[in-house]
């Protein structure tokens, strides 16, 4: 069996963005919405859909927009974790309907209860119809998303796997995501 | 050569019974479990498949003393407790738990967050009670994770990481998911009607269900599934709409029919995801003409159970391998008239036949979608 090679890393904490060891982009902020706002701007991004997501979306976004770019990703899976699930948004959602004076469920905060709609929006971005899994872990394991990814690999699911840890609640965030290949 | 990995054991907890066989037997008289509930103050009732409280503590009160633990959770016990009865917990036993939602409900007039809506804290609490020794996987993966969860420990399994898994998926009806899915206008106005010409949204339902996952096929004419093969490929279209095309659930049976190494012609039943929206029952038929297997005779359990979200999977799974010992297919209930632009074989009464070969399917939000093909044994 060939082995697995980790070839690109992003990772994103502290208002700061770090690519295969190299800063990209950092800027003092303790806000993630100003900070996505900025790296949108800074990197030009220009995909209006952005906007629309929520912040776990945002990051996990970010995060793979630095390795994936514009190259062929029709034969990479996703596979993505955190502990936090999408609690950030579900706190926010539970909010709009905690009191019968002030409820209003809204469906584009409620379609992102989930946290598994972060991978859906980066295979969206890059048109990636492939394996995709979204697990909740008590904390970053990265074996087991490495033993997961290695046997879509070897099974010849897909080519690639982008892999990711992408924790967010509030303020406190932090992205590992990486790409795998054999 | 790749492992072969077999499902030799299972159970279920639904608004129709307690076990397997009352689920079976209720299914076989035409039962839903779907009705008119008041779940939120000050709103009309919805249709909604849901367990009577009364009777699941009554159940749980019969098997366990601890009572720390919420409606969900006790679900989650009585579902498991029979299948760990029987088989030995190891330490290469793993632990899989299939939610979407957890103990949402704990978190209504929260200014912080329970430890308890954590998803990992959740399965932590049903491992240290059943006494798992390896950490707890949660796959969280919207309407597909009760599928994707076979697919994990079958994988998991093959890689060499685990000998055998017990696997166990659940939801529960609550404010939070009922409103949700109301504010998109999806909730049927009467039990929801998989497929037909009139089907007008979901019903949301709860269950929980497990299965016992192994290498060892079971011995002395008991019953084992081999699961050939799997597939999750994301649509890469819409957050929340079904792709017009088709194409992830497409791509996702026709990868686990490829691994399966089996023709479409050898499937004989196809359990479907079915949730009775406009376009997700479109979207299905879009996807098994283009597979052609318009043929194969199919069914949705949604009018039975309405959607259970992270447990839906995994239950239909479950009844689909009992449609297989019992050689019976059960009706799509509440079809009556074609209601998709591609025709499909849709189950219309209880009629016997050879099952051998199954397709299990699901999509959900994110675009997400999974297939697995079970080989009766």
């Amino acid at each position: 069996m060939k082995m697995m090679k980790k070839t690109a890393i992003c990772t994103i904490e502290n208002s700061k963005i770090v690519l295969n060891n190299n800063i990209i982009f950092e800027i003092p902020t303790e806000n993630f919405s100003d900070f996505a706002k900025e790296v949108y701007k800074s990197l030009a991004l220009n995909y209006p859909k952005f906007h629309k997501m929520d912040n776990l979306s945002k990051l996990a976004f970010l995060a793979s927009e630095m390795i994936l770019k514009d190259e062929d990703h029709s034969r990479t899976a996703l596979v993505f974790a955190n502990r936090s699930s999408s609690l950030d948004t579900d706190f926010k959602y539970q909010e709009s309907i905690n009191s019968q004076e002030n409820y209003f469920p809204s469906p584009a905060i409620f379609v992102y209860t989930l946290p598994n709609i972060c991978v859906g929006e980066i295979s969206i971005k890059h048109k990636m119809q492939t394996e995709n899994a979204f697990f909740v872990l008590d904390e970053f394991d990265e074996q087991f998303l490495n033993d997961y990814s290695e046997q879509i690999l070897q099974s010849g699911k897909a080519d690639k796997v982008l892999c990711g840890w992408v924790e967010l609640y509030q303020e406190s965030y932090n992205a590992f995501v990486y790409l795998l290949t054999l | 050569m790749r492992k072969e990995v077999y499902i030799t054991d299972y159970n279920c907890v639904t608004p129709l019974g307690f076990d397997v066989s009352s689920n079976w037997n209720a299914l076989l008289e035409g039962k839903s479990g779907v009705a008119l509930h008041k779940i939120i103050e000050n709103q009309e009732p919805f249709y909604a498949s849901m367990i009577d409280s009364e009777k699941l503590n009554e159940e749980f009160n019969k098997d366990f003393d601890n009572q720390n633990f919420t409606r969900l959770e006790k679900m989650f016990l009585l579902s498991l407790k029979p299948l760990v009865e029987k088989h030995q917990i190891s330490d290469e036993t793993a632990f899989i738990l299939s939610t979407t939602k957890g103990n949402i409900s704990l978190l209504k007039n929260q200014k912080t967050l329970p430890e308890g809506v954590f998803l990992s804290s959740l399965a932590q609490k049903i491992a240290d009670f059943f006494g798992f020794k390896t950490k707890p996987i949660v796959v969280s993966n919207a309407c597909v994770s009760g599928v994707m969860a076979i697919a994990v420990a079958k994988n998991m399994i093959q890689a060499g990481k685990y000998k055998d898994a017990f696997v166990i998926a659940g939801d529960e009806i609550s404010e939070f998911v009922i409103s949700g899915f109301n504010s998109f206008q999806a909730i049927g106005t009467e039990i929801c009607k998989p497929y037909d010409k009139n089907r007008d949204g979901i019903n949301i339902g709860e269950a929980t269900a497990a299965v016992y996952i192994t290498l060892e096929r079971n011995q002395n004419g008991k019953f084992s599934f081999k699961v050939l093969g799997d597939s999750a490929i994301n649509d890469a279209n819409h957050i929340s709409g079904p792709s017009r095309t088709g194409d992830g659930l497409f791509a996702s049976i026709k990868n686990a029919m490829t691994e399966a190494n089996i023709q479409t012609e050898k499937i004989d039943f196809i359990s479907a995801h079915g949730t009775a929206t406009i376009y997700n029952d479109e979207m299905e038929a879009i996807a098994f003409s283009r597979m052609e297997l318009q043929n194969i005779p199919l069914n949705s359990m949604k009018a039975y159970y309405g959607h259970c979200l992270g447990a839906s999977g995994l239950l239909e799974s479950i009844i689909s391998m009992e449609s297989a010992l019992n050689n019976t297919l059960i009706p799509s209930k509440n079809f009556e008239e074609t209601g998709t632009s591609q025709p499909l074989n849709i189950i219309k009464e209880n009629q016997p036949a050879e099952i051998k070969y199954i397709l299990k399917t699901a999509s959900g939000f994110g675009g997400c979608n999974a297939a697995i093909v079970l080989e009766k044994c």
